[in-house]
């Protein structure tokens, strides 16, 4: 052959490699968007967002602006969802809360999403790595579900960052397992085999080629340890560990709800709504992202 | 096969020296000087040292590490600093409840999952299978501490029908299971959601096989055909699903001991907390971790017996 006509065939075959590639994120994107409880989750998502950043313009009343000649008022054109024990706007302190659920979900997913992932990459990659890293993994996996996010906020005390170190800490070995099982799927695929044989250093390979097919699977999972996180920042507020009161977190909220269960359960039943909501929409999101991802896993 | 259980076995050692280390770490990372707490504010700087020599903190992380393990590995735990018995037995004393707590709530899920899996399987997209899902996606997400005050609300303030609180006797009296039962269904509850939703989804994967379909030629009865063929292949993924259960239960068993004031030891380590108790936190995460890992082995065992295709490589 020519080497122009070389050239051609090169181009040709670039150009159609570019259009599979874009076509795929375009039909992936297209199969998210058309998935019903998706969007919902979506919707709820970006509510819960704007509530979190408008709340000081959204809330009719102060977070911590108390009435106590007003305390346990059923819900009402002044107080939709009532008042809480010192008489607070229930509904106030929700919008106010979420930036508590989202602020910790989101941060503490992010983070171990980062590191997880680096991490488990390099496990995947490198054998030299993987042994010391696994046996690391299995030891923080021998603590079941949040008993290391409560043995880290025991000894270095509740508030809402170390409630964030603690949960990330708790979600870092999930991230690591999955992203060196990926790592470890892709990275005998002929694509990377061919990467090394034309003399690409690692550092392009672990980035172009492994890290681009292990992103997609990371961020589902990621989505739905967000609501776990959620879950869990909730859970150790209402234990008393985490956010403490009088701030508005949802799980401190059904805390304190609970002394006054028997007289007004209406404050327990807001803040678990709050919670529910949110929790379902990453789950929703989640799911949906991995339908798209790869349809022939639907049941 | 045997072979993956003494590899398994020759780990358990050192998985078990790692998790002890994990949790000696995280205790160590308490901010404040221990001898300085015990000494008081107004101790001379002589006798906090001498504190500390006497307790060992001023030698090398690595050297107060090996004193514990050595300890530990004796049976001493330490003493618990409210109650100044022995860790091990403020331990002892609360692990059986959180046992037989974590048992009842196993017991309950098969009963009402695999039925209510089946059922939705068998039923596929009619409104009794989305009915279904809707109230499991619930008992999924739902958290546990909501569940709990839920029907502490629905049967201890509304209908008396049940207590809401303590610890009634063992299981075999009458007031023992009516004490059990309202914590025993709020654990049992978000892992009755989980396996009924995968019950079903892996009985629809089973009921497509050619082999259900020959068995519905041959003109079997609906239920032989459901049970007999589809079911005894679909538990397999169950099973393991089961056996996760077990972080599940013994992590949401801290909230529901804590509604519930079940003595176990959840409740015991939010205590433990709140008191700043940190040789009993330290004790109970310990003993806590080690059970897990021991009954994670047998699970995987166990696993591997149900299922010979599996190979682990």
């Amino acid at each position: 052959m020519t080497a122009p006509s070389q050239r051609v065939t090169a181009q040709v075959q670039t150009l159609r490699a570019r259009a599979l590639r874009r076509s795929g994120i375009q039909e992936i994107s297209r199969r998210f968007l058309k998935d019903l409880p998706g969007m919902i989750g979506l919707l709820l998502i970006v509510l819960a967002v704007l509530a979190a950043l408008f709340a000081p313009q959204l809330a009719p009343y102060g977070w911590n602006a108390q009435d106590i000649t007003n305390r346990f008022a059923a819900p009402s054109l002044r107080h939709p969802l009532g008042t809480d024990e010192l008489g607070r706007d229930i509904l106030s302190r929700l919008l106010y809360g979420a930036r508590y659920s989202l602020v910790i979900g989101i941060a503490a997913v992010l983070g171990s999403f980062l590191g997880g992932t680096f991490v488990g990459i390099l496990a995947g990659f490198y054998r030299a790595l993987d042994s010391v890293i696994l046996r690391c993994v299995d030891i923080m996996m021998a603590f079941p579900g949040i008993l290391l996010a409560i043995a880290i906020v025991a000894a270095i005390g509740p508030g809402l960052f170390n409630v964030i170190l603690a949960i990330g800490i708790n979600e870092i070995p999930g991230f690591i397992r999955l992203a060196r099982a990926l790592t470890l799927s892709v990275r005998d695929r002929d694509f990377v085999l061919a990467a090394r044989v034309v003399g690409a250093p690692d550092r392009v390979i672990l980035v172009r080629h492994i890290l681009v097919n292990v992103l997609p699977s990371m961020l589902v999972f990621a989505s739905l340890r967000t609501s776990t996180a959620i879950l869990v920042g909730a859970t150790l507020s209402f234990l008393g560990l985490g956010v403490q009161p009088p701030r508005p977190e949802w799980g401190t909220m059904v805390s304190t709800a609970r002394q006054y269960l028997a007289i007004a359960p209406l404050t327990f039943v807001f803040p678990t709504l709050a919670i529910l909501l949110v929790v379902i929409a990453f789950n929703l999101v989640g799911d949906a992202l991995r339908d798209a991802l790869d349809p022939t896993l639907r049941t | 096969m045997a072979a993956y259980i003494l590899r398994r076995l020759l780990v358990l050692p050192i998985v078990l020296l790692g998790v002890s280390f994990l949790v000696f770490l995280v205790i160590h990372l308490v901010p404040g000087n221990p001898a300085q707490v015990i000494a008081g504010p107004d101790a001379p700087p002589e006798t906090v040292r001498a504190i500390e020599h006497e307790l060992g903190l001023d030698r090398p992380l690595y050297y107060q590490y090996a004193t514990y393990l050595a300890r530990v590995l004796h049976g001493d735990l330490g003493r618990s600093l409210r109650t100044k018995r022995p860790v091990i037995s403020d331990i002892a004393d609360a692990l059986p409840k959180t046992v037989e707590l974590a048992v009842a709530a196993s017991l309950l899920t098969p009963i009402f999952a695999l039925p209510l899996g089946i059922l939705a399987a068998a039923r596929r997209g009619s409104l009794l299978d989305r009915g279904l899902m809707l109230v499991s996606m619930l008992g999924i997400t739902a958290p546990v501490f909501s569940i709990a005050l839920a029907l502490m609300w629905l049967f201890g303030y509304t209908v008396h029908l049940l207590p809401i609180s303590g610890y009634g006797g063992p299981l075999w009296t009458v007031a023992g299971l009516r004490s059990i039962a309202l914590p025993a269904v709020t654990l049992a509850i978000g892992s009755v959601a989980s396996v009924a939703r995968l019950t079903r989804s892996a009985m629809l994967e089973v009921l497509n096989q050619d082999y259900i379909r020959v068995a519905r030629a041959k003109g079997l009865a609906e239920s032989r055909v459901l049970l007999r063929h589809g079911l005894r292949n679909a538990l397999l993924p169950v099973v393991t699903v089961l056996g996760l259960q077990v972080a599940y239960l013994l992590s949401g068993a801290v909230v529901t001991e804590t509604v519930f004031a079940w003595p176990g030891v959840g409740r015991l380590i939010i205590y433990a907390i709140q008191g700043r108790d940190f040789p009993l936190v330290q004790g109970i995460v310990l003993v806590v971790a080690t059970l897990f890992v021991l009954v994670n082995l047998a699970i995987d065992v166990l696993y591997a017996f149900i299922d010979p295709r599996i190979h682990y490589g």
